[in-house]
């Protein structure tokens, strides 16, 4: 390791080097350094003990745990019984297993997708125009608006919803009523047909708010007098946006975009509290079929092995995603 | 070392400090049609937005006969009280307000204080492998939570900490650690290099960096980073549903949710347990949410 090397940067030759090191010796893209000059990587090491010791009891040890279970029969109260690879062929020929992945797809759409690029567009408006033209104080309050799905406990949003679409006396089905369009008054969360759309629905309005402030936040960032310079090279309001606003909010979109995703493909607390995976499968999830399971037919074994399977999908699309960004903040970096 | 901090914060401290709800200028120029619409669609969002917001305050006051006869839309045609007081009182409101304040706090602090060792480490200190570790500990936040369940119960039985807050104290401060690790670590992977460099000539040890330099300059990030664990961690259900078991130890979300099982409930106790399960966090996001306008990464200024 090359811990004792002198700082690879530009300011470097603006401060007398150290005694008792090479001075002058540039290396490029350091990549074990850290960022204070002399103290070496291993030092460092102390300040991970308290969360690698925690996140081995929380964590990594309950993952092995379950990753043991999906080699077993298991009902929860007699000791597991050794099956070998059973639950694994059992899943990769399970229909639900696989229709509930594909409804994560459609979770995908509704938690990342299009909560990312519409908040993208709002926050830019808000920012940009409703900020500029009518006052911080109305973006704020937009704003404060638009998040606040985000502070509503699922339990109890799951609670409003239901006055919302219940079949008889929902508010709905009263407004499609007294508008004439009685006849498209619909049973929403109980029918296979609308009920995975009445969920999308549902988790956009929950997690537009999240990019929308971290972009918001984000946009700061962007320096005025670069608009202007665009708007008088005749950037449209469009090009600008794409150009100049998207590239400086990189670091932000990467991170509202990981941490949507984790949560579209780990989606629980909404499935359950609204509609247990029905009607049938329509809108059963991995993450509810595993704590059905679990919970409901005993199941431990089976249940690990569709938590197992769910926590390596979402680990690979992680290191996928995090590798990637890396490898841009490198390019950056050299630039 | 107050010198140290001295000589390095002014250069940083545009921005970091004035809690100003949206660095703008303030000339309003003037408007076309075009603004007003878009300020119009803006209103009409929050509008749709707010919808169930509005129905959980006018339902909170509103007699169970009042609710059956005009259904969920219709104001109230009194005030009503009883629900709020009904439900303040059944399930001892107080007491599980205090649960959730006392786990949501601890959490958060407890869980940036992490956070902040952890991307130390990972983003200044640059250890090797680090990618792979920031991969390891968002797994916390990969797994989903009812593979936890089985395993974290005998664990926590084992040691006497079963249907105990600080079961779900400790487990949610390792999962929200996790987002504040891979969050942090990429701000003070842009950290300012001449600020630390400064700060290590004058002798300072890496525990004096971290408390004197990156601290202060990151404080903006931590605060965001402290409201979302809050929030985050109210909201929690499945496991504090598990591990807190006894009625005096249950959080606002459990309480609610065990009450919708309740034959008794009638939909104004409904909706005013909605409503005070809502009033908390609502109270807490607009008090700080100047704080949540300073941005995510306006510590790491370049």
């Amino acid at each position: 390791m090359v811990t004792t090397a002198p700082l690879a940067t530009e300011t470097t030759e603006s401060h007398p080097p150290r005694p008792g090191r090479p001075a002058g010796k540039r290396v490029r893209r350091a990549p074990v350094q850290s960022l204070i000059p002399g103290a070496s990587g291993k030092g460092f090491w102390l300040y991970l003990v308290p969360g690698l010791l925690l996140l081995t009891i929380i964590v990594l040890v309950p993952l092995g745990w379950n990753f043991f279970l999906t080699f077993t029969k298991y009902r929860g109260i007699k000791p597991p019984v050794w099956i070998g690879l059973d639950n694994w062929t059992k899943l990769f020929g399970d229909d639900v297993f696989w229709t509930s992945f594909g409804n994560s797809v459609a979770m995908i759409v509704a938690m990342v997708v299009v909560p990312t690029l519409l908040g993208l567009v709002l926050a830019a408006m808000l920012f940009d125009l409703v900020g500029k033209k009518f006052g911080g104080k109305v973006a704020s309050f937009l704003r404060a608006t638009y998040y606040l799905p985000q502070i509503l406990p699922t339990v109890i949003a799951a609670i409003v919803i239901g006055w919302i679409l219940r079949p008889e006396n929902g508010a709905l089905n009263q407004v499609l009523g007294a508008i004439g369009l009685g006849g498209l008054e619909h049973n929403w969360l109980g029918s296979p047909d609308t009920a995975m759309a009445c969920i999308m629905v549902i988790m956009i309005w929950v997690q537009l708010g999240y990019p929308i402030v971290i972009f918001m936040a984000a946009l700061q960032r962007v320096d005025p007098e670069l608009y202007e310079a665009a708007e008088l090279d005749g950037a449209n309001w469009f090009q600008r946006f794409r150009a100049i606003t998207v590239g400086i909010i990189r670091p932000e979109i990467f991170v509202v975009t990981l941490t949507c995703t984790i949560a579209a493909l780990k989606v629980f607390g909404p499935i359950y509290a609204l509609t247990r995976g029905g009607p049938g499968t329509s809108t059963m999830v991995p993450s509810y079929y595993s704590y059905s399971e679990f919970f409901q037919n005993q199941q431990v074994g089976y249940g690990a092995t569709i938590a197992t399977a769910l926590t390596v999908v979402v680990a690979v699309v992680a290191i996928i995603f995090i590798t990637f960004q890396t490898r841009l903040e490198r390019q950056d970096e050299e630039r | 070392m107050t010198t140290l901090t001295e000589k390095i914060r002014p250069r940083h401290d545009s921005g970091a400090t004035e809690p100003k709800p949206l660095k703008l200028p303030k000339v309003h120029t003037r408007k076309t049609t075009g603004d007003w619409v878009i300020l119009f669609v803006a209103i009409i969002i929050g509008l749709f937005i707010a919808i169930p917001f509005v129905m959980i305050v006018i339902n909170s006051f509103k007699s169970p006969a009042d609710y059956n006869s005009s259904g969920p839309l219709a104001l109230p045609s009194n005030l009503y009280f009883d629900g709020i007081i009904n439900f303040w009182t059944r399930v001892n409101f107080p007491e599980k307000l205090w649960n959730s304040v006392v786990i949501s706090s601890v959490v958060a602090v407890a869980a940036v204080l992490l956070s902040m060792f952890n991307a130390y480490a990972i983003g200044i200190g640059r250890i090797r492998g680090r990618t792979w570790i920031v991969v390891l500990i968002l797994l916390a936040n990969m797994v989903p939570q009812e593979a936890l369940l089985y395993p974290l119960y005998f664990m926590f039985k084992q040691v006497g900490l079963y249907d105990n807050i600080w079961a779900v104290i400790i487990i949610f401060t390792v999962i929200q650690s996790a987002f504040g690790t891979y969050l942090l670590s990429s701000v003070y992977g842009t950290f300012p290099k001449e600020m630390l460099e400064a700060a290590s000539l004058d002798g300072a040890s890496r525990w004096q960096i971290l408390w004197r330099v990156v601290f202060p300059i990151s404080r903006s990030t931590l605060a965001v980073l402290l409201i979302f664990f809050f929030i985050w961690t109210w909201n929690e259900f499945l496991i504090p549903l598990t591990f807190l078991v006894s009625n005096a130890n249950q959080t606002v979300p459990v309480a609610i949710s065990v009450l919708q099982g309740d034959r008794l409930m009638d939909v104004t106790t409904t909706s005013a347990s909605a409503l005070l399960g809502l009033l908390p966090t609502l109270i807490f996001f607009l008090i700080f949410q100047r704080t949540l306008t300073r941005g995510i990464t306006a510590g790491a200024v370049k």
